[in-house]
């Protein structure tokens, strides 16, 4: 097994540990690492493709890896405008949670 | 097995293990502290398959930028963790979930392996300009020239970013400042640091945009290395971010999408398309775009991770 | 055939990394945060002086050894101030329970 295939399944792995975090933790800071992670399993496919596409004298395919680098720069900043909302959800409702009836019983309770 | 094999292998079980290990951690900060170490040794993964300017992105933004932007948010939000606790799944829909990745992964796992080997490429496509465009480094081709249009509205994709992140300001906060307050008097370790690093930064930075037309490299790494050494001033607390009303605050954030996009359109008129260089001029042409999305992602990535402004300019 | 400057490297990188191995043992093993700090920055500090001590005659000429040397100056620089901010950061919050 060379060092591709190696990437290329630890990247499937990534995908299912970080598809796994996003879907069962409640919090949406570790729903975003989770997602991170994900992502990041993602651009590991990605590797595997552009190794497996060595042709004309370079050791990988640029493309595709052109598309990681531009994709790594992407995923931050939807990580940090995910991290304003939450920290703004966090200083409005005091709370982080997504669950749609939680702001809704906190409003019945302050109305009272 | 070789010794290089045995140690691709052990980098790939240590890149899984600290992945579980941020999956599975009790706390956000813990489960952070993984993330950056993991983003660390994803980088040496991407040396691995030979993508030296991927794996520099990776350490630099990957890791690094998001690090400090996932650190101040686990930080700020603990308080809410306790709380949410009573929220965590039951133990059967955690294994409901559980087996579907399994499945998911095992999917991907296959087409790993049923890949054909060698794959399909634009290798020789990429290379091909090379000469033309005077460049030695393909990825930096394809960034700027092959795939140029992808690059230039992924930098207005960070200008939306910001936008994004400012938009969450109050009104009455709107145009003023984000990030930590500075201090009158700054002494210790990190201040040291601060004053230290960033000239040395700043050369390493330039070095690696020089490069990146003939070598691993390029305005995304070099730019990143610029927000860091920013970013370090701003932890240090010696001097603040500048307002988010500041006039060149802003034309420093769009000054990459903006060149680019002029220089697309001049296109048109000297080289009969959009984002076609003229023939002879398109080092020249491709270095200036190059500084100027320097500029651009220097600026974004700071202003990105310390957040909406919290507080009227004094 | 192996060299002087090749055997040179081979004894200087495993030094090195013996010290990387008992830092990361000291990691492991010792009972507090400033022991355990204590033993992390003996290993950045030793530890890849020597790899980087082992790797300068594999060096790509005068200008790659210098990187090199930068390498370990700036990475000694960083892991002495986290130390610093780390140790700082434990004084500020007291003895352990």
């Amino acid at each position: 097994m060379n060092a591709a295939t190696l990437a290329g399944l630890s990247g499937a792995a990534l995908i299912g540990l970080g598809l796994y975090g996003v879907l069962t933790h409640p919090h949406p800071l570790r729903k975003l690492l989770s997602f991170n992670v994900l992502g990041s399993g993602v651009f590991l496919m990605f590797g595997i493709i552009a190794r497996k596409g060595a042709a004309a004298g370079l050791a990988a395919d640029p493309v595709p890896q052109a598309l990681v680098i531009t994709g790594i720069v992407i995923a931050f900043s939807a990580t940090a405008l995910a991290v304003a909302l939450l920290l703004r959800l966090f200083a409005v409702d005091r709370s982080a949670t997504l669950r749609p009836d939680a702001t809704i019983e906190r409003n019945d309770r302050s109305d009272a | 097995m070789t010794i290089i094999e045995a140690l691709d292998i052990g980098l790939a079980f240590l890149v899984l293990g600290v992945a579980g290990w941020t999956i599975a951690a009790h706390e956000a900060f813990t489960a952070v502290i993984g993330y950056v170490v993991y983003g660390l040794l994803l980088a040496l993964v991407w040396v691995r398959l030979f993508a030296l300017d991927v794996a520099l992105t990776e350490a630099a933004i990957g890791s690094g930028v998001t690090g400090v932007l996932l650190i101040s948010a686990a930080v700020r939000l603990r308080a809410s963790e306790a709380e949410m606790m009573h929220e965590r799944l039951g133990i059967a829909p955690r294994l409901v979930a559980a087996a579907l990745c399994l499945v998911a992964a095992a999917a991907l796992a296959a087409v790993v392996l049923d890949m054909p080997d060698p794959g399909a490429t634009l290798a020789p496509q990429a290379r091909q300009p090379l000469a033309e465009l005077g460049l030695g480094n393909a990825i930096t081709a394809v960034l700027i020239a092959y795939r140029a249009f992808d690059t230039m509205l992924e930098k207005v994709v960070l200008v939306l970013a910001v936008i994004g992140v400012w938009s969450l300001s109050t009104d009455a906060n709107w145009g003023g400042l984000a990030g930590p307050t500075r201090l009158e008097r700054t002494e210790g370790p990190l201040a040291f640091l601060a004053q230290l690093l960033p000239p040395l930064g700043i050369i390493v930075a330039l070095h690696i945009v020089w490069v990146g037309a003939n070598e691993p490299g390029g305005a995304f790494q070099g730019g990143a290395l610029l927000s860091a050494m920013a970013l370090i001033v701003l932890m240090a607390r010696l001097r603040e971010a500048p307002a988010i009303g500041r006039r060149w605050l802003r034309v420093a954030l769009i000054s990459g999408p903006v060149v680019f996009l002029a220089i697309g359109l001049l296109g048109f008129a000297l080289a009969g398309g959009f984002l076609a260089y003229p023939l002879g001029f398109a080092k020249p042409v491709i270095v200036f775009i190059e500084v100027f999305m320097t500029l651009s992602v220097a600026a974004t990535l700071p202003m990105l991770v310390i957040g909406p402004p919290d507080r009227r300019p004094s | 055939m192996k060299s002087v400057a090749d055997i040179f490297t081979i004894v200087a990188v495993c030094a090195g990394s013996f010290f990387f191995l008992a830092g990361t043992v000291g990691l492991l093993r010792f009972p507090d945060s400033l022991t355990r700090l204590h033993a992390l920055t003996k290993a950045d500090n030793l530890g890849l002086g020597l790899v980087v001590l082992g790797l300068l005659p594999q060096a790509n000429g005068f200008l790659g050894g210098l990187k090199l040397v930068a390498v370990w100056l700036l990475v000694q620089l960083a892991g002495a101030t986290v130390a610093q901010v780390i140790a700082e950061a434990l004084r500020r919050r007291g003895p352990p329970p």
